[in-house]
Protein backbone atom coordinates (compact mmCIF):
# COMPACT_ATOMS: atom_id res chain seq x y z
CA UNK A 1 0.00 0.00 0.00
CA UNK A 2 2.80 2.36 0.97
CA UNK A 3 4.76 1.69 -2.21
CA UNK A 4 1.60 2.12 -4.29
CA UNK A 5 1.05 5.55 -2.79
CA UNK A 6 4.67 6.56 -3.36
CA UNK A 7 4.43 5.29 -6.92
CA UNK A 8 1.25 7.30 -7.48
CA UNK A 9 2.88 10.48 -6.22
CA UNK A 10 6.00 9.89 -8.27
CA UNK A 11 3.88 9.19 -11.34
CA UNK A 12 1.89 12.36 -10.72
CA UNK A 13 5.01 14.52 -10.62
CA UNK A 14 6.51 12.87 -13.70
CA UNK A 15 3.30 13.29 -15.69
CA UNK A 16 2.93 16.86 -14.45
CA UNK A 17 6.42 17.75 -15.62
CA UNK A 18 5.72 16.16 -19.02
CA UNK A 19 2.30 17.76 -19.46
CA UNK A 20 3.25 21.26 -18.38
CA UNK A 21 6.52 21.35 -20.34
CA UNK A 22 5.01 20.01 -23.56
CA UNK A 23 1.84 22.06 -23.05
CA UNK A 24 3.94 25.22 -22.79
CA UNK A 25 5.77 24.32 -25.99
CA UNK A 26 2.44 23.55 -27.70
CA UNK A 27 1.08 26.94 -26.69
CA UNK A 28 4.12 29.16 -27.13
CA UNK A 29 6.38 27.60 -29.80
CA UNK A 30 6.78 29.83 -32.83
CA UNK A 31 7.03 26.87 -35.18
CA UNK A 32 3.58 25.36 -35.65
CA UNK A 33 4.98 21.91 -36.48
CA UNK A 34 6.84 21.86 -33.16
CA UNK A 35 3.67 22.90 -31.37
CA UNK A 36 1.65 20.09 -32.94
CA UNK A 37 4.30 17.47 -32.11
CA UNK A 38 4.50 18.77 -28.56
CA UNK A 39 0.74 18.44 -28.19
CA UNK A 40 1.27 14.70 -28.71
CA UNK A 41 3.13 14.43 -25.38
CA UNK A 42 0.60 16.62 -23.60
CA UNK A 43 -2.26 14.36 -24.71
CA UNK A 44 -0.35 11.21 -23.70
CA UNK A 45 0.33 12.72 -20.28
CA UNK A 46 -3.36 13.50 -19.88
CA UNK A 47 -4.09 9.81 -20.48
CA UNK A 48 -1.71 9.07 -17.61
CA UNK A 49 -3.67 11.44 -15.37
CA UNK A 50 -6.89 9.61 -16.20
CA UNK A 51 -5.30 6.32 -15.13
CA UNK A 52 -4.21 7.90 -11.83
CA UNK A 53 -7.72 9.29 -11.35
CA UNK A 54 -9.28 5.87 -11.73
CA UNK A 55 -10.67 5.51 -15.24
CA UNK A 56 -8.79 3.16 -17.54
CA UNK A 57 -11.47 3.48 -20.22
CA UNK A 58 -11.10 7.24 -20.56
CA UNK A 59 -7.31 6.89 -20.74
CA UNK A 60 -7.52 4.40 -23.62
CA UNK A 61 -10.18 6.53 -25.33
CA UNK A 62 -7.89 9.53 -25.02
CA UNK A 63 -4.99 7.67 -26.62
CA UNK A 64 -7.07 6.22 -29.45
CA UNK A 65 -9.24 9.22 -30.36
CA UNK A 66 -7.14 12.21 -29.31
CA UNK A 67 -3.66 10.97 -30.09
CA UNK A 68 -4.60 8.61 -32.89
CA UNK A 69 -7.32 10.72 -34.49
CA UNK A 70 -7.50 14.40 -33.63
CA UNK A 71 -3.75 14.89 -33.49
CA UNK A 72 -3.23 13.15 -36.84
CA UNK A 73 -5.93 15.43 -38.26
CA UNK A 74 -4.11 18.46 -36.82
CA UNK A 75 -0.83 17.28 -38.31
CA UNK A 76 -2.52 16.89 -41.69
CA UNK A 77 -3.79 20.43 -41.34
CA UNK A 78 -0.34 21.72 -40.44
CA UNK A 79 1.37 19.95 -43.30
CA UNK A 80 -1.29 20.83 -45.87
CA UNK A 81 -1.42 24.52 -45.05
CA UNK A 82 2.13 25.28 -43.90
CA UNK A 83 4.23 27.42 -46.17
CA UNK A 84 7.87 28.14 -45.44
CA UNK A 85 7.30 31.76 -46.44
CA UNK A 86 5.01 32.32 -43.49
CA UNK A 87 7.65 32.14 -40.80
CA UNK A 88 6.72 34.32 -37.88
CA UNK A 89 8.82 37.44 -37.82
CA UNK A 90 11.34 37.12 -35.03
CA UNK A 91 11.91 39.90 -32.59
CA UNK A 92 8.67 41.72 -33.21
CA UNK A 93 6.76 41.45 -29.99
CA UNK A 94 3.38 42.72 -31.00
CA UNK A 95 1.11 44.59 -28.66
CA UNK A 96 -1.66 42.05 -28.78
CA UNK A 97 0.72 39.34 -27.54
CA UNK A 98 1.34 41.48 -24.47
CA UNK A 99 -2.40 41.96 -24.07
CA UNK A 100 -3.02 38.23 -24.31
CA UNK A 101 -0.27 37.51 -21.77
CA UNK A 102 -1.65 40.11 -19.35
CA UNK A 103 -5.21 38.83 -19.67
CA UNK A 104 -4.17 35.21 -19.25
CA UNK A 105 -1.97 36.11 -16.27
CA UNK A 106 -4.90 37.81 -14.54
CA UNK A 107 -7.05 34.75 -15.31
CA UNK A 108 -4.40 32.50 -13.74
CA UNK A 109 -4.28 34.70 -10.62
CA UNK A 110 -8.06 34.47 -10.23
CA UNK A 111 -8.01 30.69 -10.71
CA UNK A 112 -5.15 30.27 -8.19
CA UNK A 113 -7.02 32.38 -5.66
CA UNK A 114 -10.16 30.28 -6.10
CA UNK A 115 -8.27 26.99 -5.86
CA UNK A 116 -6.39 28.10 -2.75
CA UNK A 117 -9.27 29.63 -0.81
CA UNK A 118 -12.38 27.61 -1.73
CA UNK A 119 -13.69 25.02 0.70
CA UNK A 120 -13.52 21.94 -1.49
CA UNK A 121 -15.85 19.15 -0.44
CA UNK A 122 -13.51 16.18 -0.62
CA UNK A 123 -14.72 12.69 0.21
CA UNK A 124 -12.81 10.75 2.86
CA UNK A 125 -12.13 7.91 0.44
CA UNK A 126 -11.38 8.82 -3.19
CA UNK A 127 -12.56 6.47 -5.92
CA UNK A 128 -10.20 3.56 -6.34
CA UNK A 129 -8.64 2.57 -9.64
CA UNK A 130 -10.94 -0.05 -11.11
CA UNK A 131 -12.09 -1.47 -14.43
CA UNK A 132 -14.65 0.95 -15.82
CA UNK A 133 -15.19 -0.47 -19.30
CA UNK A 134 -18.18 -2.68 -18.50
CA UNK A 135 -20.04 -0.14 -16.29
CA UNK A 136 -19.47 2.62 -18.85
CA UNK A 137 -20.81 0.41 -21.62
CA UNK A 138 -23.89 -0.41 -19.58
CA UNK A 139 -24.41 3.24 -18.62
CA UNK A 140 -24.09 4.46 -22.22
CA UNK A 141 -26.82 2.08 -23.36
CA UNK A 142 -29.18 2.64 -20.43
CA UNK A 143 -29.12 5.88 -18.44
CA UNK A 144 -27.10 7.87 -20.95
CA UNK A 145 -28.78 6.55 -24.10
CA UNK A 146 -30.09 9.93 -25.29
CA UNK A 147 -26.75 11.78 -25.05
CA UNK A 148 -25.06 8.76 -26.64
CA UNK A 149 -27.39 8.81 -29.64
CA UNK A 150 -27.15 12.59 -29.91
CA UNK A 151 -23.35 12.31 -29.93
CA UNK A 152 -23.60 9.77 -32.75
CA UNK A 153 -25.91 12.11 -34.68
CA UNK A 154 -23.51 15.01 -34.11
CA UNK A 155 -20.61 12.94 -35.42
CA UNK A 156 -22.60 12.06 -38.55
CA UNK A 157 -23.57 15.70 -39.14
CA UNK A 158 -19.96 16.83 -38.68
CA UNK A 159 -18.76 14.20 -41.12
CA UNK A 160 -21.28 15.31 -43.75
CA UNK A 161 -20.56 18.98 -43.07
CA UNK A 162 -16.80 18.55 -43.28
CA UNK A 163 -17.08 16.59 -46.53
CA UNK A 164 -19.39 19.29 -47.93
CA UNK A 165 -17.02 22.09 -46.97
CA UNK A 166 -13.96 20.69 -48.72
CA UNK A 167 -15.67 19.27 -51.82
CA UNK A 168 -14.46 20.34 -55.25
CA UNK A 169 -16.64 23.17 -56.44
CA UNK A 170 -18.31 22.78 -59.82
CA UNK A 171 -17.14 25.54 -62.07
CA UNK B 1 -10.39 33.22 4.70
CA UNK B 2 -8.04 30.25 4.72
CA UNK B 3 -5.46 30.32 1.99
CA UNK B 4 -3.45 27.20 1.37
CA UNK B 5 -2.44 25.06 -1.54
CA UNK B 6 -1.65 21.55 -0.25
CA UNK B 7 -0.39 19.50 -3.17
CA UNK B 8 0.11 16.33 -1.12
CA UNK B 9 -2.27 15.47 1.73
CA UNK B 10 -2.12 12.32 3.85
CA UNK B 11 0.44 10.73 1.58
CA UNK B 12 -1.65 11.16 -1.58
CA UNK B 13 -1.97 13.72 -4.35
CA UNK B 14 -4.65 16.25 -3.42
CA UNK B 15 -7.56 17.66 -5.41
CA UNK B 16 -5.90 21.06 -5.48
CA UNK B 17 -2.84 19.68 -7.27
CA UNK B 18 -4.97 18.46 -10.17
CA UNK B 19 -6.94 21.71 -10.25
CA UNK B 20 -3.65 23.61 -10.39
CA UNK B 21 -2.43 21.59 -13.38
CA UNK B 22 -5.78 22.07 -15.11
CA UNK B 23 -5.68 25.83 -14.44
CA UNK B 24 -2.19 26.10 -15.93
CA UNK B 25 -3.18 24.09 -19.01
CA UNK B 26 -6.27 26.25 -19.43
CA UNK B 27 -4.19 29.42 -19.29
CA UNK B 28 -1.71 28.00 -21.81
CA UNK B 29 -4.59 27.26 -24.15
CA UNK B 30 -6.04 30.72 -23.57
CA UNK B 31 -2.74 32.38 -24.50
CA UNK B 32 -2.46 30.22 -27.61
CA UNK B 33 -6.01 31.14 -28.66
CA UNK B 34 -5.46 34.86 -28.16
CA UNK B 35 -1.88 35.37 -29.29
CA UNK B 36 -1.47 32.98 -32.22
CA UNK B 37 -2.08 34.10 -35.76
CA UNK B 38 -1.98 30.69 -37.39
CA UNK B 39 -5.47 29.18 -37.20
CA UNK B 40 -4.04 25.73 -36.46
CA UNK B 41 -2.25 27.19 -33.44
CA UNK B 42 -5.61 28.48 -32.23
CA UNK B 43 -7.01 24.96 -32.70
CA UNK B 44 -4.15 23.56 -30.59
CA UNK B 45 -5.05 26.07 -27.88
CA UNK B 46 -8.66 24.91 -27.96
CA UNK B 47 -7.53 21.29 -27.54
CA UNK B 48 -5.47 22.31 -24.50
CA UNK B 49 -8.51 24.04 -22.98
CA UNK B 50 -10.73 21.01 -23.61
CA UNK B 51 -8.17 18.73 -21.96
CA UNK B 52 -8.01 21.01 -18.94
CA UNK B 53 -11.80 20.79 -18.69
CA UNK B 54 -11.75 16.97 -18.80
CA UNK B 55 -9.04 16.92 -16.13
CA UNK B 56 -11.23 19.07 -13.87
CA UNK B 57 -14.24 16.78 -14.42
CA UNK B 58 -12.14 13.70 -13.64
CA UNK B 59 -10.53 15.26 -10.55
CA UNK B 60 -13.88 16.30 -9.07
CA UNK B 61 -15.30 12.87 -9.85
CA UNK B 62 -12.35 11.12 -8.22
CA UNK B 63 -12.24 13.22 -5.06
CA UNK B 64 -15.85 14.33 -4.72
CA UNK B 65 -17.19 11.00 -3.52
CA UNK B 66 -19.49 9.97 -6.37
CA UNK B 67 -22.04 7.27 -5.50
CA UNK B 68 -20.80 3.78 -6.26
CA UNK B 69 -23.92 2.71 -8.15
CA UNK B 70 -26.76 4.32 -10.05
CA UNK B 71 -26.93 7.57 -11.98
CA UNK B 72 -23.84 9.69 -11.50
CA UNK B 73 -21.55 6.85 -10.49
CA UNK B 74 -19.54 7.30 -13.68
CA UNK B 75 -20.21 10.98 -14.28
CA UNK B 76 -16.52 11.89 -14.64
CA UNK B 77 -15.41 9.41 -17.30
CA UNK B 78 -18.69 9.74 -19.21
CA UNK B 79 -18.32 13.52 -19.31
CA UNK B 80 -14.78 13.00 -20.56
CA UNK B 81 -15.95 10.63 -23.28
CA UNK B 82 -18.54 13.11 -24.51
CA UNK B 83 -16.01 15.95 -24.47
CA UNK B 84 -13.64 13.82 -26.55
CA UNK B 85 -16.45 13.02 -29.02
CA UNK B 86 -17.28 16.71 -29.42
CA UNK B 87 -13.59 17.57 -29.72
CA UNK B 88 -13.32 15.10 -32.59
CA UNK B 89 -16.31 16.73 -34.32
CA UNK B 90 -14.86 20.17 -33.75
CA UNK B 91 -11.44 19.21 -35.09
CA UNK B 92 -12.92 17.65 -38.24
CA UNK B 93 -15.11 20.66 -39.06
CA UNK B 94 -12.39 23.15 -38.17
CA UNK B 95 -9.89 21.37 -40.42
CA UNK B 96 -12.42 21.38 -43.26
CA UNK B 97 -12.95 25.12 -42.81
CA UNK B 98 -9.21 25.74 -42.65
CA UNK B 99 -8.55 23.74 -45.83
CA UNK B 100 -11.25 25.59 -47.69
CA UNK B 101 -9.83 28.90 -46.41
CA UNK B 102 -6.42 27.81 -47.63
CA UNK B 103 -7.78 26.93 -51.07
CA UNK B 104 -9.48 30.32 -51.33
CA UNK B 105 -6.96 32.66 -49.72
CA UNK B 106 -3.70 30.73 -49.82
CA UNK B 107 -3.09 31.25 -46.11
CA UNK B 108 -4.42 30.29 -42.68
CA UNK B 109 -3.16 33.39 -40.88
CA UNK B 110 -6.29 34.76 -39.25
CA UNK B 111 -5.05 38.35 -39.53
CA UNK B 112 -4.98 38.28 -43.32
CA UNK B 113 -8.46 36.86 -43.83
CA UNK B 114 -10.90 39.76 -43.84
CA UNK B 115 -13.75 38.70 -46.04
CA UNK B 116 -16.23 35.87 -46.25
CA UNK B 117 -15.90 35.40 -50.02
CA UNK B 118 -13.03 35.67 -52.44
Amino acid sequence: METLQHGTILGFWLITALVLASGAVAAFARNIVQAAFSLFFTLLGMAGYYVLLGSDFLAVTQVIIYVGGILVLLMFGVLLTNRPLERAQRGTLRLYVLGAAAGAGLMLLVLLRIIATAQWRVAAEPIAISATVRPIGLALLSGYLLPFELAGLTLLLCLVGAAYLVRRKER
Amino acid sequence: MPSQLPLITNGAVSLQAYLLVAALLFVFGLVACMARRNAIGILIGIELILNAAILNFMAFWHYGGAPLTGQGALAGPLMGVFVIILAACEAAVALAILLSLYFNFGTVEVDSIHQMKE
